[in-house]
Parts: C-alpha cells; structure tokens; sequence
C-alpha cells in the first residue's frame, strides 16, 4: 500500500459518503506481487463503483488480463462529488483500489465508456490523476489510455482523448493489446512507432490516423485515413462464448452495488432487431452459451461469491434457446440454497405460464414489459414485434398467478409517431387495467401499473441512425398529453423534463468538433452528467455556446442518407445498406421477422468463422 | 444460537454496519455453513451483529450471533478456521461458542484512542488532557436527533490513562495513547466525543486526528464479556 495515500486517505475517508467504495480490498479482488509484475494495468469506469463493479464486461476484462503472468490488472472508478473535492483539497491523486498506487504509475490505461453522459468524468478521472487530457500531451509510452464499451462504436466525440479505442468485444483483444505493449516497451519504441503496431490488431481503431474534413455547411465531406490505415476498422467478437473467459471467482463488494448479485449472461446478440436499439445491432451475431457451460459457470460464481441472488442476463433472456432445460436445472439448486433466481427483460410474447411458476417457486418480482410504443401502427414501424394480445394474454396469466404489479417501458419521439400514438399508451393501460379487472386472482390487494417513459434518442447502428430527434419541449407536450388521458388511480406516471436525452443525442450522433465542448462543460464544472442531482443543463448550453456548436445540428436536423456519417470508420458488421432497408420498412409500418424466424441478411454473421448465426 | 468474537481492521474498517451485515451473510455462504433463514417474502440468514460502531473505527471485539439451519451440525470450535479464508482483508473471526451471555450484560467497552499529532505532541499535553477528562463533569455537544445538544458524558467513561506512545500500528508517529473504559449501551458512548471535548476546552491540545479502537467488551463487573 502506498504509504503516503494512506495517511491522507484514512483522514479524509470518515467525511465521505459510504468510505467504503474508495478502499478496495473486497474478496476475491487480485493482488500480485510487483516484483513478478512487468506491465501494470488500470481498468477505469467513468461513474461510481456502484455502477462500475455492476458491470459484467469490467468484471470479465479485469479476469482475461490478470490471467496473463506479469501483468496485474487494478480498478478505478469516479468518485463522488464529495470525495473528489476532498481528494483535491488534500492533494490525493486518483489511485487504484487494489494497491491504492497513483494511476500515473500504470502503464496501460482502459476506459469502459458505456454512456454518452459519462465522458465528462473521464476528464475527471484522468486531472484526478495528473494524466494530461489529450492523447497529443501525452509523449511517451507510459500511461497509454485507450476505450473500449458501447460508446466506442461513434468514438468520435472522444477522439481527442484517448491514444485508441478497442471495438467489440474485448475478452481476447484486451489481451492482444497488453502484449503488443509489453514487446512495444522492451523493445523500447515510442509512442507513435507502438501506435503503429497496435493497430494492426483487428478491431483497433486509432483516431489520430485519420483527418475528418467538412463541409461549408458544417457536414463532414471526407475521412482520410493516413499512414495507410484502413478505411474501415471492424469490431471484433469472440468465435466461441463457452470457450472466452469468465470471472467464476467475482469480487464480491463490501458495499451494496446497483446489480448485487451474479450475472450470467446467457447469450450475445439478439434476435429481435428492434430499429431504435443500438445494442440490439452492434452486439450482433447472435451466440447462445450451452446450458452446461452456463450452470457451471452459475454453481461455480454462487459458491465463490456466496451471493444469494442470480439473473440470466442478456438483450432479450427470454430468446435464449436453451431457456427451459437451464431454469430448470437451476431452480432446483437455486431453491435448495435460498437463491433467488431471476429472469429479466422477459417479452410478452413468449412468457410462459411455466416459466412464470418456475420463477414463483424462488422469488416473485414485478412483472415488467417494454411494448415502446402504444400502437400496432408504431411497434411494427419500431419492429418491436409484440402484439396487444400477447401483452393482455400475458398480463392475464401473470393476474391469475398472483401478481398485481406491472411496469411499462415506452418511448416518446419515435420517428413517425403522431398524438394518435401517444394516447393508444394511455388505451393499453387501460386494456391492462381492465384484464386485471376480469382476471385477478386476489383483487382485494389492488393493482399497481407503473408507466414510464424515455425519450427517444437516434444512435450510430440502428434502423434510426439518420432520424431527427423531437425538441424537448415536443417531448414534453407528448408526456402531458399521456398524463392528461389516463385517470385510474392504480396507474402512475411521473415524467420529468428531460434535458439529459437532448444532450445524449448530440453526444451519441456527434462528431470531432464536440471534444472541445466535452471538456469545455468539463472545466465549467460538468461531472456526473447521468446523476439528476448534478446534471447541469446550462453548463452545457454555455459550453456548446463557447465552442460555436448549434446542438440542433445534431438533434433535430436529422443526417441526409448519403451524408458522410461520422462513425462510418466503424464496421459493426451490421451492413448500413440493411440499416437503410430497415429505415425504408420502418416507414412503411413493414416488420422484419427476427433471426429465428429466418435470417434478415444484416451482415453480422460475416464475422462468424462459419458465417452463420446460430439463432 | 452461536456467537463469534471478530476484529475488524485495515480497509474493513470502512464497512459499514448495514454492509458488514451483507458482507457476513455472503462469507457464511462461502464457508458452506448454512444459516437459519428468516420467512418471508424475500428469505435472508439471520444474523445480528451487538453494538453498531462508526465508519473508520476499528475492533478487537466484535460480536456476531447466528443461528445454524436445522439439522446442520456444527462444531463451534471449527467456525474461524472456516470462515477466515473467506473473509475479505481486515475482518478476522477469533472466537466462536455457544451459549453466549444476554447482550444487556454487555456494559463496558475498554477502547483505545491515539491522539495524532503532525508536528509532534505538545509540552504538557499529556497530563492537561487526563485533568480535562478526571474532572467531574465534562459537558460536550452531541449531534441529536433533534439538532445538537448539550451533555454531561463524564459518567459514561472511567479509567482513563495516557501515555505518550504511538499506535501500534503506526510506530513511527508522534501520538498519546489514550485508552479508557466506556459505556457499551443505553446510552452509548462515541469515544470520537472525547477529541472533541479536548477541542473545547483545552484546544491547544486538539489532535490533528484521532483513530479509535474497541480493545475489549466487558460486563459491568469489568468482567471479560462472552
Ligand atoms: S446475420 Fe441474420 S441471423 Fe445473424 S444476426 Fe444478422 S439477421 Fe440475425
């Protein structure tokens, strides 16, 4: 332990909110000995260690690396507000948990950026650690920062951070990155000449070798790749789930996470393709985990974490083919020990009366669904491929069986949407309440149903990657028109300004010329933009002001179809002609039937040694 | 019903009483004992931990009592040895028996505090702050319920002794080594209140920072509490 860090931490730590996050120290965290230790390597996550350590991707990353002898493999996460400004005023430096050593000490450092509203606490976590900001201050081959996570997919914005950013999946890519390091460092090359190595690693995307040019009208016009980098950078997957790593001894956090419990991810990828849904693309091919695998996996993490709680996870579990012989094996165990199992993101379409007593046998959670949209008209257009009868049909068995308590996801904005969309919401709930009417099993206990909604943001990869987003004010009239036409006093439904969304919007679709808005909002205060409590709207506005930047020219504008798209350097593997054909469905109401139903042709299975999906 | 004695130390000392709860419930699970579950709609092993202590305070002490499941054999004797290995760092089971004595026997608690000093301790310091506390009163601030209010905790302590000795911890600091016997409960004595008393009234003497350890419970004979 870093002796210094110590002594200042153990002062300041009594005046924090829940100390316990910045410490370490939890069981099963890896703790090498630095004399067996070549190349040191900090896993960072921009928001809080509750957020962080609910993360599977960080959690299985941090298990590929520190399997590699010599290589030792730490955490970081942002700190609070509170213990940041303690952490300033003491002059501690950002430090990883496991060694509480200064992240200026590490050799490699990884950011999994999974949230447009997160890249303000990268700037954060890199000034915590007296890490200069932009990848051009920063000359040597130490302290190399890179991302990888969801928001890689339109790294652009970040451009001006990070030294590289690793697409897809990392499980093996991480690895490859780490040795192509070691050998950049014994043989002693610079930045630049390892910048050149490592990006010859497929799915390793270095910005810098690439010039964005734009148009008088503000539009890109051209990306030149230089030094011969490739005109496209393909993502990279793993060929086999039960083969990749998995983290069966998880760090089990002596405080309370987000997701306190083990997550087993049953598959990748999803079969649905609904057009807003930006994972529902990019985690494409779809790739099952044998059941077998997976219970190992699930008896082996349960016993090694002693955690009495454990959900399949995945897009859409109830797609998962193997659904029926894993519940039925891991009810047993799970109901033997006390665990409680649990299923989310269940589809109304397929939840089974089964499935549903199954789960009944451990623990009985809310029911929760997301038809996104309140019309045959608009869920067809969305391809969000649910009936009104299977979600009544499944509200019916879910009634009889005993639960009287619903939440309903739906989005507000839609491309196409009209008032006539809005209020068939409002008609559903209603159908819903009056299913619970003629079908509960207990009515004296009453009903809840609880309504909420999101505000539509367009991203990089979807059906919708080109679509305009609503004003927030539009979303706000669509939300009070909602409010107005539903009357029971079983139905809540709050909604809420929401700012945030428009901001996403700008971040999720933005181009190289918002990283000095990203850090200018960053120096006049911004942090912890996904957190209500500080997110701050007129920083923003003032930062988009100072830098010259008109958010509605990635808002509301809307991308041409033959415009020059900022993230057209990145390949998915999901083909953007397929996007455009889902878009063209999209308008006229025309569903494509998922994978199973037969392939759609979107072009992710090219990156599957056989080239096709197993569905 | 079995109770185990614990320290609680290093990193640990920052978990909080709520989450020690979480973290004992889940080493329990590791170790393979299976404990007695409460009914309910979310059934969770029961298990309580005596005397709820303040963040950054570390423990000699500890007491956690639990009930095995039914039909569950377990030898006492074997309880640290099993659960040792799968604590995190900081949290180390001593003790385990059965048959322990009813907590409202629990009356004292023996502590110790180091009174931290950056640029070494004061002249003086060590005989003027055993005067402050062996006075017969000592009226400090405590932050109720209903705002700050004024008491009396000279009752609420006895046996104080200084001495101008670093933690053990930390040899190489520059530190008063106070340790006391203080009430366990009804009402509880923070001993962090005792720093704040010499802020009051002797502030030429105020540490730069105080750690705190509970050394030993005690029954209100000054008896070894089990
Ligand atoms: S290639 Fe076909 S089967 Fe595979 S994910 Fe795309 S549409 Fe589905």
């Amino acid at each position: 332990m870093n002796a210094e860090i110590e002594r200042r931490l153990e002062r300041i730590l009594p005046t924090v909110q829940k100390p316990a996050r910045y410490v370490g120290g939890e069981y099963n965290q890896t703790v090498k000995d630095l004399a067996e230790v070549d190349t040191r390597v900090v896993f960072c996550f921009p928001d809080t260690y509750e957020i962080g350590m609910s993360n599977v991707g960080i959690r299985i990353l941090y298990e590929a690396v520190n399997n590699m002898p010599g290589v030792w493999c730490e955490r970081a996460f942002t700190p609070w507000g509170d213990m940041e400004e303690a952490m300033r005023a003491n002059h501690i430096p950002l430090y990883a948990l496991e060694s509480h050593d200064p992240l200026a000490d590490f050799d490699l450092i990884p950011i999994s950026v999974g949230y447009e509203m997160s890249y303000t606490n990268i700037l954060t976590m890199l000034d915590l650690a007296g890490i200069p900001l932009h990848a051009s201050e920063r000359k040597s081959l130490h302290n190399i920062v890179f991302a990888g996570g969801a928001c890689t997919y339109n790294p652009e914005p970040l451009a001006e951070f990070f030294d590289f950013f690793s697409l897809g999946e990392g499980e093996e890519s991480t690895v490859e990155i780490v040795n192509c390091y070691r050998s950049a460092k014994r043989a002693g090359l610079t930045k630049d000449e390892f910048l050149h190595e490592v990006a010859k690693i497929p799915g390793v995307y270095v910005p810098s070798f690439y010039e964005h040019r734009y148009n008088p009208d503000g539009t890109l016009a051209q990306i030149v790749p230089l030094h011969g980098a490739p005109a496209k950078v393909t993502k990279r997957i793993v060929q086999s789930l039960d083969a990749a790593v998995f983290p069966t001894k998880p760090i089990v956090p002596s405080t309370e996470i987000i997701h306190d419990r083990v997550n087993l991810e049953v598959m990748r990828g999803c079969i649905r393709g609904c057009r807003f849904c930006q994972a529902g693309y990019t985690y494409r091919p779809v790739r099952p985990r044998l059941p077998e695998t997976l219970y190992r996996q699930a008896v082996d993490s349960l016993e090694s974490s002693g955690d009495h709680e454990i959900t399949l996870s995945s897009l859409s579990t109830s797609d998962y083919k193997f659904l029926e012989p894993l519940t039925d094996r891991m009810t047993d165990y799970c109901a033997a020990r006390h665990i409680g199992l649990s299923v989310p993101s269940l589809r109304a379409d397929n939840f089974s009366r089964d499935l549903m007593l199954k789960l009944q046998r451990v623990k009985k959670s809310g029911l929760t669904f997301a038809p996104e949209a309140g019309t045959q008209r608009l869920r067809d257009a969305i391809n969000k491929n649910v009936t009104e009868e299977d979600i009544l049909k499944t509200c019916e068995i879910a009634f009889s069986g005993g639960w009287n308590n619903v939440k309903l996801y739906f989005m507000l904005g839609l491309p196409t949407e009209t008032d006539e969309d809005v209020l068939g919401i409002a008609d559903l709930v209603f159908k819903i309440l009056n299913t619970w009417k003629a079908h509960a099993s207990n009515k004296k206990r009453g009903v809840r149903i609880h309504v909420a909604t999101a505000f539509f943001v367009p991203k990089p990869f979807t059906g919708f990657q080109w679509e305009q987003q609503i004003t927030p004010e539009e979303y706000l009239r669509r939300a009070r028109l909602l409010k107005n036409s539903m009357f029971s006093k079983s139905v809540e439904y709050d909604y809420h300004d929401d700012r945030v969304s428009e901001m996403e919007a700008v971040f999720a679709r933005g181009d190289r010329r918002l990283g000095p808005v990203i850090e200018a909002a960053w120096r006049r205060g911004a942090k912890l933009d996904g957190w209500l409590e500080y997110f701050d709207y007129d920083k923003w506005q003032a930062a988009l002001r100072d830098c010259g930047i008109d958010p509605s020219f990635y808002t509301t504008r809307g991308f041409g179809l033959d415009e020059v798209l900022p993230w057209d350097t990145i390949d998915p593997g999901v083909r953007k002609d397929f996007l455009k054909r889902e878009r063209e469905r999209a308008y006229r109401s025309e569903i494509t039937p998922d994978c199973r139903h037969g392939c759609a042709g979107c072009g992710a299975n090219c990156l599957l040694e056989g080239g096709v999906c197993d569905a | 019903m079995l109770r185990a004695s614990f320290r609680k130390e290093g990193n640990a000392v920052w978990i909080s009483h709520l989450d020690l709860m979480r973290v004992l419930q889940r080493a329990f699970r590791r170790a393979g004992i299976d404990l007695k579950h409460s009914q309910g709609f979310t059934p969770h092993p029961e298990l309580s931990i005596a005397l709820p202590m303040s963040v950054g305070i570390s423990s000699d002490c500890e007491l956690v009592d639990f009930t095995p499941a039914e039909g569950v054999e377990l030898d006492p004797a074997e309880v640290p040895a099993r659960l040792n290995p799968v604590l995190p760092a900081g949290l180390t089971v001593t003790d385990c028996w059965a048959e322990g004595r009813k907590l409202k026997h629990l009356v004292w608690l023996e502590a110790r505090l180091t009174l931290v000093y950056d640029d070494g301790v004061p002249d003086g310091a060590a005989e003027a702050i055993q005067a402050l506390l062996d006075r017969p009163e000592l009226v400090v601030e405590k932050h109720g319920k209903k705002g700050p209010v004024e008491v009396d905790i000279r009752p609420m302590y006895r046996d104080v002794r200084l001495k101008r000795e670093p933690d053990p911890a930390h040899p190489r600091e520059d530190a008063l080594t106070l340790t006391l016997v203080c009430a366990a409960q009804n009402p509880t004595l923070n001993p962090l209140l005792l720093p704040a008393a010499i802020e009051r009234y002797a502030p030429e003497y105020r540490p730069d920072f105080t750690r705190c350890r509970r050394l030993r419970v005690l029954d209100a004979e000054l008896e070894a509490f089990r």
